[in-house]
């Protein structure tokens, strides 16, 4: 199962670290990592997504609570959560094949960033399942993908 | 006012007196303001010992240890004792010389990234960045390395910061929003705890080195006593209760005692207190105390569930718990019967497995040394140790009784520990004999302290128990290896007493078992460093034993 953890840092030097270093050595790997500061500069918030079952969340989590630095630590709910990622794709197009490219972006809801002679650059922000969507109906012209980590925060006044 | 100074400075402020080292290159400015200073410097010959003794000097007073080393090599060798007091939960606190600040991150001269290497295995740690920073880095250092579960916190200062000139401040108010230790129990899970306890007739408290480090021997011990309750405890916390008590079941666990594993395997309450079911503890984790409904209190809520799962888990500092449970416990009404045909097992048990060994005619057994330091010292010196089969002959038949007289490496299992935390130990009690029990493999890990301790005149009495083997290593190859002894047989050997005088120690070979005790008492009177080493019978077996992947119920060689 995956788990969206929204941790609360002090924004430290070597915080990162303790933090990717905790996850690996008690077995888990990051699927994905956003790291970006609060409305506190001191503070920073990781946005992290991880794969695991439900009794070593919880253990890795206690750990993490025992690093110094971490101020709060979050288990997002996901029916109670939203989250975003955004993805950068590269597509290969000619003449021939530009309108549908466009086509597809504007159903997606996607911006074109740049357009070449034989390439575009779409950007897209959404769900983990709509940018999967978007990629999967490209895929056959993709010549690169850059995708950021997922961000997401709880839903309501909380 | 000088870095190097404010360190000084910032030290005191902490309350220190006392510290072990060794100077290189990216240390002499600090080395420079401690020439001045009136704190105790304490050479070692390597830095691992500088660690140990920290280790040592801080288990058996209860104040935090400090250790020096340079950048680099010399933080590197500290690495072993920062793992090693990181797993036994020691307040330390490691300072360390970094290269100059602009050349971090260069490959320079005796450059490593000490923050790095070390990450997995400190309570926290600092490169600090400015002059600025250096006081309240300390504060903060010596706050958490000694508070909460108590652990080893790095700093790491580059030598230009040591020199940079700067007004001095003392630091101010703490200000360290996540970390917040929760000292007092939930009170709702202490009462159904005293309900649980209340309720059971066959409850078993297990104590580990949790109880010694919150001083809560006085509080187990009214527990025990209120409620008639057994008490057996870990490598970490024997001490923790006194085991010339009828209630004490010793150590359990993978060498402990048959009664102590059998009373755990059948309780039907299990209060675990300070302790973390490690795996030498618990054996087969899905069969560890089976029948029993557990309750686990510990200072470290990620313990909690976290190999064994618990019913009524309780965070909160041990005293403050077990006090609150007594408290408790007085208010309810007690059926004095309602435990007595578990107690009577429990004496049942003791009488038809008790620990036992062959004394053969012509051989000194190593666990008879042990017993003669027992009866000598009266069972009142600090036991330090190395590790291995010495280590739990040491666990088994000394009578431990009071709280940090016992001075082990538990969860890392460091050879060469015992030697230099017994240095630590001695200067921090110098009012208390102390002894290492050290293995002929183990005491060459640091033999090199025997300087050290003949340097400052620390007086402590090695007695090495010597088999010529790496010898629990061979007893597995024994067992479960086919006796193919592959590198344990160790056939190159010094006379250790030879090295022991040439260090201008005290050193005595004894190889006839009448002298055993004479040895022991001439070396503790001598008030000298002495090495004695004791020509043991070679292929003794530590048992019982409970094999890797057993129930601790399934020991071999714990029956007469």
């Amino acid at each position: 199962m995956k788990h969206t953890l929204s941790v609360l840092v002090e924004n430290k030097p070597g915080v990162l670290a303790r933090i990717a270093g905790l996850f690996s050595r008690r077995g888990f790997n990051i699927d994905s990592l956003a790291v970006g500061i609060t409305g506190d500069p001191d503070i920073s918030r990781m946005t992290i997504t991880v794969d695991a079952a439900e009794h070593p969340i919880e253990q890795v989590t206690k750990q993490l609570h025992k690093l110094i630095n971490v101020i709060k630590i979050t288990d997002l709910d996901p029916d109670n959560t939203v989250a975003r990622e955004l993805s950068l794709v590269k597509v290969g197009t000619d003449a021939r094949t530009r309108g549908e490219v466009m086509q597809i972006a504007e159903i997606f809801r996607a911006s074109i960033l740049d357009v070449g002679r034989k390439s575009m650059t779409i950007e897209v922000t959404g769900t983990t399942e709509k940018i999967e969507a978007l990629e999967q109906l490209l895929k056959p012209n993709v010549i690169e993908i850059v995708r950021t980590g997922r961000v997401a925060i709880e839903r309501g006044e909380k | 006012m000088k870095g190097s100074e404010i360190i000084i400075e910032s030290l005191k402020a902490a309350g220190v007196d006392t510290i072990f080292g060794l100077p290189g290159g990216m240390v002499i400015p600090l080395y420079d303001a401690l020439y001045d200073s009136d704190l105790r410097h304490f050479l070692a010959r390597h830095e691992q010992g500088a660690a140990h003794m920290a280790d040592g000097y801080a288990r058996a007073t209860g104040r935090t240890g400090v250790c020096i080393a340079t950048s680099g090599p010399g933080a590197t060798n500290l690495t072993t004792g920062i793992a090693n007091a990181y797993m036994d939960s020691t307040p330390m606190v490691a300072i360390t010389g970094q290269a100059v600040s602009p050349l971090i991150g260069t490959d320079a001269f005796q450059e490593a990234d000490v923050t790095g290497i070390t990450e997995p295995i400190v309570k926290h740690s600092y490169l600090i960045k400015g002059a600025k920073d250096i006081a309240r880095v300390f504060k903060e250092a010596f706050y958490i390395a000694s508070t909460g579960r108590p652990g080893p916190v790095v700093i790491d200062i580059p030598s230009d910061i040591q020199l940079a000139d700067i007004e001095y401040k003392p630091a101010g108010r703490l200000d360290l929003p996540g970390y917040k230790p929760t000292l007092k129990g939930n009170m709702k899970q202490i009462r159904s705890a005293a309900d649980a306890i209340a309720a059971a007739e066959r409850p078993v408290v297990y104590a580990g080195g949790g109880v010694i480090t919150s001083g809560a021997e006085k509080e187990l011990l009214a527990l025990a006593k209120l409620m008639k309750i057994p008490v057996t405890t870990t490598l970490m916390g024997l001490g923790a209760f006194p085991e010339n008590n009828d209630l004490s079941l010793g150590m359990l666990g993978m060498h402990g005692t048959g009664y102590a594993n059998y009373a755990v395997t059948n309780c039907d309450l299990l209060i675990g207190v300070g302790a973390r079911f490690d795996d030498r503890v618990t054996g087969k984790i899905s069969t560890f105390a089976r029948h029993a409904k557990k309750i686990h209190i510990d200072m470290d809520p990620a313990e909690i569930s976290k190999n064994v799962p618990v019913d009524i888990p309780i965070v909160g500092d041990a005293r403050d718990v077990l006090g609150g449970l007594v408290a408790e416990l007085k208010k309810k009404k007690r059926n004095p019967k309602q435990t007595a045909a578990w107690f009577d097992q429990v004496i049942a048990w003791k009488q038809k497995h008790p620990l036992h060994y062959r004394d053969l005619k012509g051989s000194i057994m190593p666990q008879y040394v042990i017993e003669e330091v027992n009866k000598i010292t009266k069972s009142d010196a600090i036991l330090c140790t190395d590790v291995g089969q010495h280590q739990m002959w040491s666990c088994l038949f000394y009578t431990h009784i009071k709280p940090r007289h016992f001075i082990s490496s538990g969860g890392l299992g460091t050879m060469g520990f015992g030697f230099p935390a017994a240095i630590g130990a001695k200067v921090g009690r110098p009012d208390m004999t102390v002894i290492d029990i050290a293995g002929d493999g183990s005491f060459q890990m640091n033999i090199q302290e025997l300087a050290t301790a003949v340097c400052y005149d620390i007086p402590v009495v090695v007695c090495i128990l010597n088999n010529g083997f790496l010898g629990m290593v061979r007893q597995w190859q024994e067992l479960f290896w086919n006796k193919r002894y592959s590198d344990t047989v160790i056939s190159c050997q010094p006379d250790f007493a030879a090295v022991a005088e040439a260090y201008g120690a005290l050193g005595m070979t004894i190889t006839d078992k009448k002298d055993v005790g004479e040895a022991i008492s001439t070396a503790i009177k001598s008030k000298k460093p002495a090495v004695l080493d004791f020509h043991v019978k070679r292929e003794e077996n530590v048992f019982p034993m409970v094999p890797a992947g057993k129930s601790i119920d399934e020991m071999i060689g714990g029956h007469k």
